[in-house]
């Protein structure tokens, strides 16, 4: 196992360079261009040109990434071209903020979604069934965006019980885990739980009613042991792919969704990228792109060790 | 018997002690305030963002040394003495205005405010050797500040700056440069990032907290030194808040006081909910930029004219449920700049189909050409649904509209480089729609119509080259006289619009959406907004 973890780690190396490289490129090619950020609309081409020299962004492409790279594994992942703030800082600010968003979110998602789907696939074909498909189907469906405006009008502007957006009443710096504060998360983690619980729906209902199936558990009923024992072996048995699937979708929460953190104004990941993209903010694009593709490696490399636990057979060497 | 414990007693004594603690507990007033924009602009001195942008960390924090005049709604502003008590140019060579500085004026941490202040802030955006020099404050301000060439101190409230040529429009670029602390500066290390987080000006407001992209709190100078502008309220807290119906939900669960720029959709619920809708005419234009180059189109001034008079404006001011004024031309009709065009671009189908016949077009024998628009953005208003109504209107007298949509970072590319470089011309554009402030004479008339100024000069992308028009430019920068400068201005503007050198639609009238609470807020008919007004 560790010398799986070692060698899982050193893949890590590459796949940052090419998603760093990747994202690099893309901002390239898109149109625009990255001093629009700073410029006035009507900046004259010597303000531009002065510019491109003081940024560095007058250098061959192959430099200026070259010049990312050695800093950035020096641990400097520079400055942002449009508030000159540094990257480091913006990033693990809005990390720890999507963090937050994200593990509440996730966490609804993973246990209602394990409760639906173990409820759907015990009783397969029944009407509790259907409702859960139904619920999981409209979790994948329904455009995050549009969500989260009807329950901000619902449950914000018609019968204010939540803030319509913000991370708590004096901003994300000042975050506690107190009702003043979480009262601000309601809204976006429920908009956000609805994928996950769709897919986590679906795949536990599916692995449930296949595991049920099963040989093992003719026997076990044969055996004469109780449901609840019974559906502790199967609970045993699906765990692994369970817990691949939810490592993943906390990896995707954790790149934090754009639309949903602009619609409530929660500044994390998804809104500084946002923004990022939009002034062409390279630094802060490449920055915040490397530190969450660690997060996403790091978490299947977690999965990855958490599974054996749970099943001996699945042992990586 | 006098008893010191007795309930009386006790009470006479805790009364006045409650009262007093309850009054200062509530005497802090607090307005928060739903931006539009992603993040709180610069806080280093030269706010990014756009004009809109020295409203929020701008004209708050910091002072110019010539004022615009924002505390008043009824008419537009003028140029008033800021940290500069007066000003004047020299009678013996017009290119030198002399400057003399308010004395008594501290920054925010206590240092004085003087010449040395002055020359130290210029060197900090126009001399890239000196150690204060910022890239990013250059860049913002040094677009705006075209005209100077060198600046001299002459003594201690005094200062001599030179401009390149002679330009009696200098003075209107002065408010767009802004004065920070010198001291705070070495205080902080030298350091412009440090220094946005802890800004020291002269301005009506400190800034007390910054969290980026979330909020910056603002609190009253208390010592101000100009006595009207002393904020009204002791707190306000900016929110940045991008999303036009998020902002509307804060004001109306009570996030916050007050927000710039509601949709228009939301317009009724607010109304509804007892909340006040302001607006004002605004310095702001919606236009179509011709490209007047040989080949296009537009570089016929009939077809020209006849796209002016196909588009009802009115329509496209329900459209954006009022929050629109129709455009007369450049500048709207209250300008002193406006002056007496004879041509008025208003809807007149009949009018426009007979002079699209004499160009040889009509709706059985259209044209058709690429028009570069944005999907959103600053200034855009309703981009894409404005753009589909006026494509409906130019249909109907035979101009069938293509578009090329990119973001607005891209269109200000597209701007910058001119109707004749390869990525407008190249690509079949032959007009952009950029939508912009009109403040002053160069930002609103000079800077698109003088031929030195054809792009990638500056921002005359159409590349209109009238030698009348330049030396009438050229005769509006040596009058030093307001009122004949004024008349000149007008004259140029009338010539714009005879020439219809854009396709005008609408002025922006610079919603905003406040709750009950709010009992004050002056409007000024610009972008520049003085938050000092608000009382809560």
């Amino acid at each position: 196992m560790f010398f799986y973890v070692i060698r899982r780690l050193i893949y890590a190396v590459p796949i940052a360079l090419g998603v760093t490289l990747i994202s690099f490129l893309l901002v390239y090619l898109a149109p625009g261009d990255p001093l629009n950020a700073i410029a006035p609309s009507d900046a004259p081409a010597e303000t531009i040109a002065a510019l491109k020299v003081a940024y560095g962004l007058d250098k061959p492409l192959p430099m200026q990434y070259g010049l990312w790279l050695l800093r950035a594994v020096q641990g400097d992942l520079g400055v942002s071209i449009a508030s000159g703030r540094p990257v480091a800082a913006e990033v693990l600010a809005a990390v720890s903020n999507t963090l937050v968003l994200a593990g509440i979110a996730g966490a609804i998602g993973v246990f209602f979604g394990c409760l639906l789907g173990a409820l759907a696939g015990y009783w397969h074909g029944s009407g509790i069934d259907r409702i859960a498909t139904f619920l999981s189907v409209i979790g994948v469906s329904v455009p995050h965006y549009w969500l989260g405006m009807v329950l901000t009008i619902i449950f914000s502007t018609w019968l204010a019980w939540f803030p319509a957006m913000g991370a708590g009443p004096g901003g994300s710096a000042e975050w506690l885990w107190d009702y003043a504060h979480m009262r601000h998360l309601v809204l976006p983690a429920l908009t956000l739980c609805v994928i996950p619980l769709g897919i986590i729906t679906r795949t536990v209902r599916a692995l449930v009613a296949d595991m049920l199936d099963q040989e093992f558990v003719i026997a076990l009923r044969a055996r004469g042991l109780s449901n609840i024992t019974i559906f502790k072996h199967v609970a045993k048995n699906t765990a692994p792919t369970v817990l691949a699937v939810s490592g993943l979708q906390l990896g995707y929460l954790m790149g934090g969704s754009i639309l949903v953190e602009t619609v409530f104004a929660w500044p994390g990941t998804g809104f500084l990228l946002n923004t990022a993209i939009f002034q062409r903010d390279i630094p802060v694009l490449q920055g915040t792109i490397l530190i969450l593709c660690m997060f996403f490696v790091a978490l299947n490399l977690i999965v990855d060790i958490i599974q054996p636990l749970i099943d001996p057979r699945m042992v990586r060497a | 018997m006098f008893n010191a414990r007795s309930p009386l007693i006790k009470s006479l004594v805790a009364l006045p002690l409650f009262f007093a603690l309850s009054h200062g507990a509530q005497a802090e007033t607090v307005a928060r305030y739903g931006i539009s924009m992603t993040d709180i602009p610069l806080t280093t001195g030269q706010p990014d963002r756009g004009a809109g942008g020295y409203q929020f960390s701008g004209h708050t924090i910091y002072d110019p040394l010539v004022e615009w005049e924002m505390n008043i709604d009824s008419r537009p502003g003028k140029l008033i003495p800021g940290l500069a008590l007066s000003w004047k140019e020299d009678p013996k060579d017009n290119k030198k205005w002399i400057f003399t500085l308010r004395h008594g004026v501290t920054f925010h941490d206590g240092s004085e405010f003087n010449a040395n202040s002055v020359i130290w802030n210029l060197e900090k955006v126009l001399n890239d050797k000196s150690p204060q020099f910022d890239a990013k404050q250059s860049a913002q301000v040094r677009p705006r500040i075209p005209s100077i060439a060198s600046f001299r101190k002459i003594d201690d409230y005094t200062i001599e700056i030179t401009t390149k040529e002679v330009d009696s429009l200098f003075p209107y670029q002065l408010p767009y440069f802004l004065i920070s602390s010198p001291t705070q500066w070495e205080k902080l290390g030298k350091d412009w990032n440090k220094f946005a987080s802890e800004p020291s000006g002269t301005g009506p407001f400190r800034l007390e907290k910054y969290v980026p992209r979330e909020r910056a709190e603002l609190v009253k100078n208390a010592s101000y030194w100009d006595k009207n502008r002393i904020p009204k309220t002791d707190r306000v807290i900016l929110m940045p808040i991008p999303d036009a119906l998020t902002r509307a939900n804060a004001l109306m669960n009570g996030q916050v006081d007050m927000i710039e720029a509601p949709a228009p959709d939301v317009l009724p619920q607010l109304k509804a909910g007892g909340f006040k809708i302001i607006t004002n005419i605004t310095p702001h234009v919606w236009p179509y930029h011709f490209s007047t180059q040989p080949g296009s189109p537009w570089a016929d001034i009939r077809v020209r004219k006849a796209a002016n008079l196909a588009v009802d404006r009115e329509g496209i001011v329900k459209l954006l449920n009022g929050l629109a004024k129709p455009a007369e031309g450049q500048l709207d009709a209250s300008s002193p700049w406006f002056g007496k065009p004879s041509f008025k671009p208003t809807y007149d189908l009949a009018a426009a189909k007979a002079l699209m016949a004499q160009a040889g077009y009509s709706k059985a024998k259209p044209f058709t050409t690429k028009i570069i628009v944005s999907t959103t953005g600053s200034g855009q208003m309703l981009s894409l649904p404005m753009n589909e109504y006026v494509q409906q209107s130019l249909a109907e007298i035979g101009i069938n509209i293509q578009f090329e949509v990119v973001e607005q970072e891209n269109l200000y590319l597209h701007w910058r480089s001119g109707s004749k470089a390869d990525m407008n011309a190249g690509k079949g554009i032959t007009a952009v729609n950029v939508a912009y402030v009109t403040a002053d004479p160069y930002v609103g008339i000079v800077r698109f119509i003088d031929s030195r100024a054809i792009a990638p000069n500056g921002v005359n992308w159409g590349g209109y080259n009238n030698p009348k028009v330049d030396g009438m430019i050229d005769k509006i920068r040596m009058t030093f006289d307001q009122k004949t400068q004024d008349a000149l201005l007008a004259n140029l503007h009338e010539i714009m619009v005879d020439d219809a050198l854009c396709l005008w639609v609408v002025h922006d009238v610079n919603p905003h959406a406040l709750s009950p609470k709010v009992k004050g807020y002056t409007q000024a008919q610009h972008w520049f907004q003085d938050l000092t007004t608000i009382k809560m």
